[in-house]
């Protein structure tokens, strides 16, 4: 343990700390542009220099390991100096075009240049101009302004898991770019935009729409996939003008996935935003009372059991509350939050969570990735994934449709035999996890949606306890969701009461009423002789087929609470109103109840959420994994030989929000397809 | 605007060269592979008349799996790998003082006067290109041109006129010097140490 002096300030830090990082912890500032904490080291913008006695000359802290008895100076004149110094190279390129830059306001480049610039510039030379590069249609490069700080460069190598983005040429012709201009293909991209220290790297789709010091920030919770990636709203009066990620160690670090950064249009597109009534085949536009007046007609003197509720995959936790104790005074047992189908039980919960947790990953020795591909369906799990096998000493195996996930994996087979086979231990790879001391297993839901799902899970089960994946203090088992909202419904007990229907069954057309709640991911084909009620937000496959429509808010008009896949509750906040005459969505549920008769037991959120605490007490701890007990689920039964398939076609477009995304759109054209054709599966 | 050129023919090493790679890759220790890039993009080169086509970098690449990036980043880090067509005979003049001083200018002058190229073009006839380089650590014999892979030293326009008048007839013209002088002893022969001593 390094004890070290810093401006009189003594610290002692672990062995293989940086000077930077020990002068941090000793309270001194440091600045800085290519130094990243998640990245390796560079060392090469030289702006974090500080004076350490017997040394001949300034040190970049950055690359400097904190060595016992070092005395630094972090502010003295010298110092002052030096970083003046490197901050006048790193500006005699560097273009005065802050005023039209989008990185104005919130650039690492200004901001220290307030500190360490010069007035004005001793230069009398020609600054040098790069060509644009082009990357895309999510980051718009102005490669005059780069610095050189190839943060980008080794977030792509390291964390992304692409080696498309380099340095080519050298010295005053260095130019960062991708291999021959390909568009940066990585569900991970847009973070190198936060990353890029200057206006180099800026996003596409925010290009001179808004300065940072007119957005409301609002700190929320992503609600596009289920990893539940901590999220800044930042708005401006009813828009949503951008989404940065925010700071979680435990789930998504500091990096956000590109389907939830850059959705965010979507969310101003085919928005329902007054009620509408189906009258004469057409849906006309109507008032509340009067879309409220039609259910109640329909409902009225129908039994319970004609009527089922689906709940889709970006419903909150209150408005699937508010469903369910509304089906509950309806006397309907039709209840499903499973539009997917996927074989999962509520009565366990261990059986429907991530256990490990995100963070458990790095914890992990030894990984089998069951009919999934964490890259597409969870991509922070699985720059998570790789950031330990980077650590080395990690085997990973995949079992289902064989994939590049940006790390090396064995590729055991496609289907449910394999498992059985790693399952009875006849399979090499069981004797891998064995030896392993905390193994895991990730079943996807392209494993759970088939007609055998619960059998594969039962499968999945006997692997776990065989391989001694659950253990004190080791829970290695793992289901992995893509809807935010599943399992909040399936804590809240959104399945079939008694005698109740499914999924299928309610969709089979034989209820007279059925309920989407934003479920826009199923097959509405048979319900052309039932009454659909659609509540949600966006005119997609779901508002199509209703007779009556309840316009809803998205995932940033509302305050609610969002479980990701670990089962950790965390509390989205409202960043903007929702359009129109739409409503948070447990109020109109709330509404429509007292008009139906069955008036809920709660006027504010507050008592809503009283009300799901009293079913789901774990709720109650924000931001907290309560751990959950091991039991028995699954159905053993015989699996199929069918090979798993993974339900994501289309990272880009998975549900109606970035399907109501222009920029998604252009995003899949330019990605997706190029997949598609190398694959030779597009016909 | 990208700096790779695409032939549209496929590349690949030559059974010799494969044997050559063989060897190179096995001077760096096991899981470093990747380290031979260097010397294998000069095997590609010469094998392909001195330049880099985007089917050797990838070939390169596929060959020690390296992404292809990484092998682009090598290649366009290093003058000593061209990435466009040069031409049989690859000068590269050195600029640096000591050259500068001793005359390099007036070499430059021949390349254009005479072959009509400056820096970074070809011949029409596909016999010379011109590369200004930096130091090339023969300052004892400046001014100095690189041929390929021989050293023209001790240059003046009219003696370098004649390298590349035998150069164009096909001849090889003997590398070194081009004045009366052993390598970098001095010029019309020994000065010092002229008494043959006793002894062994």
């Amino acid at each position: 343990m390094p004890t070290l002096t810093v401006d009189g300030v003594e610290v002692t830090v672990d062995p293989g700390t940086t000077v930077l990082q020990a002068c941090e912890e000793a309270g001194a500032e440091i600045p800085r542009f290519c130094y990243h904490e998640r990245l390796s080291i560079a060392g090469n913008c030289r702006m974090c220099l500080v004076e350490m006695e017997k040394a001949p000359k300034l040190i970049a802290s950055c690359a400097m390991p904190a060595g016992d008895g070092m005395v630094i100076h972090t502010n003295s004149e010298i110092v002052k100096q030096g970083r003046e110094g490197a901050m006048e190279f790193l500006l005699i390129n560097h273009p005065l075009d802050c005023p039209i830059c989008d990185q104005g306001g919130e650039c690492d480049l200004q901001d220290q240049s307030m500190a360490y610039g010069s007035g004005d510039s001793r230069y009398d030379e020609l600054k040098r101009a790069v060509a644009e590069k082009n990357m895309g249609p999510l980051i718009k490069t102005t490669m005059t302004r780069c610095i050189h700080c190839t943060r980008c460069v080794r977030f792509a190598t390291e964390v992304a898991g692409v080696d498309d983005l380099g340095a080519i040429n050298r010295g005053e012709n260095m130019e960062i770019a991708t291999y021959l201009e390909q568009a940066l293909d990585s569900e991970l991209s847009g973070n190198i935009i936060d990353l890029c220290p200057v206006g180099a790297l800026t996003s596409k789709p925010y290009a001179f729409t808004a300065r940072p010091w007119e957005l409301s920030k609002t700190e929320s919770i992503d609600a596009l996939d289920a990893v539940g990636a901590n999220i800044r709203v930042d708005s401006r009066g009813d828009e949503v003008m951008r989404v940065l990620p925010r700071l979680h160690e435990d789930v998504n670090e500091e990096w956000l996935s590109d389907r939830s950064r850059f959705s965010y249009d979507g969310l101003k597109a085919q928005r329902l935003d007054t009620p509408y009534v189906r009258k004469d085949g057409k849906l006309q536009p109507v008032g509340w009372t009067e879309a409220f007046e039609a259910i109640k007609d329909k409902l009225n003197g129908l039994e319970g059991d004609r009527i089922g509720a689906i709940a889709g995959d970006m419903v909150c936790a209150e408005s699937m509350m508010a469903l369910k104790d509304l089906m509950e005074q309806l006397g309907s047992p039709n209840l499903d939050c499973r539009q997917d189908g996927a074989a999962l039980s509520a009565e366990t919960r261990s059986a429907y969570l991530f256990n490990t947790t995100i963070a458990g990953i790095e914890e992990a020795d030894a990984l089998l990735i069951v009919g999934s591909n964490p890259k597409t369906e969870a991509s922070l799990i699985n720059a998570r994934i790789r950031k330990r096998w980077k650590m080395g000493s990690f085997p990973i195996a995949l079992i289902g449709e064989e994939a590049d996930l940006g790390y090396a994996h064995e590729y055991l087979g496609a289907g449910p035999n394999t498992l059985q086979d790693v399952a009875n231990g006849s399979h090499s790879f069981a004797e891998v996890l064995k030896k392993a001391e905390r193994p895991m297993i990730i079943v996807g839901q392209g494993a759970l949606t088939r007609a055998d799902g619960a059998a594969v899970l039962s499968v999945a089960r006997t692997i776990a306890e065989n391989s001694g994946m659950i253990s004190e203090g080791w829970n290695g088992f793992n289901i992995l969701h893509m809807a935010a909202s599943r399992v909040a419904g399936l804590d809240l007990g959104l399945v079939p009461g008694e005698g109740g229907k499914g999924t299928r069954e309610i969709l089979s057309g034989n209820l007279e009423v059925v309920f989407l709640l934003g479920a826009d991911e199923v097959d509405t084909s048979s319900l052309s002789n039932s009454f659909v009620i659609y509540q949600g937000s966006h005119g997609d496959a779901g508002a199509q087929a209703a007779d009556v429509i309840l316009p809803g808010s998205a995932y940033t008009e509302k305050d609610a609470i969002w479980v990701n896949t670990e089962g950790r509750p965390q509390l989205g906040r409202r960043a903007i109103f929702p359009p129109g005459d739409a409503r948070e969505d447990w109020t109109i549920l709330r509404a429509l109840s007292e008009t139906l008769g069955k008036t809920l037991p709660y006027d504010t959120i507050h008592q809503l959420r009283e009300r799901m605490i009293a079913v789901a007490p774990h709720l109650a701890d924000i931001d907290v994994v309560t751990p959950a007990a091991w039991g028995g689920f699954g159905e053993s039964g015989t699996v199929t030989a069918d090979p798993f398939s993974n339900p994501i076609s289309d990272y880009y477009l998975t549900n109606s929000i970035s399907r109501a995304s222009k920029i998604m759109a252009e995003c899949s054209s330019s990605f997706s397809k190029v997949k598609f054709e190398e694959t030779g599966t597009n016909g | 605007m990208s700096q790779v050129i695409e032939t549209g023919k496929a590349f690949e090493f030559t059974p010799e060269n494969v044997e050559k790679a063989k060897a190179f890759i096995a001077r760096y220790p096991e899981g470093r592979q990747q380290s031979a890039v260097m010397p294998l993009l000069d095997l590609a080169q010469r094998q392909n008349e001195n330049w880099l086509p985007k089917e050797a970098l990838e070939y390169v690449g596929n060959y020690l799996n390296v992404p292809y990036m990484r092998v682009l980043e090598v290649a366009t880090f290093y003058t000593m790998y061209n990435l466009k067509p040069v031409g049989k005979h690859f000068l590269q003049l050195c600029r640096t003082t000591p050259c500068w001083l001793r005359g390099s200018d007036d070499l430059e002058a021949v390349c254009r006067n005479k072959l009509g190229i400056g820096n970074g073009e070809t011949t029409e006839d596909g016999q010379f290109s011109l590369l200004e380089v930096e130091c090339l650590g023969a300052c004892v014999n400046a001014p100095v041109v690189q041929i390929n892979d021989d050293f023209y030293e001790d240059l003046n326009a009219e003696n370098f006129e004649a390298v590349l008048d035998k150069l164009a007839k096909g001849e090889t013209p003997p590398k070194g010097p081009q004045i009366d002088r052993v390598n970098s002893a001095p010029e019309g022969g020994a000065t010092t140490l002229l008494e043959k001593t006793g002894g062994a």
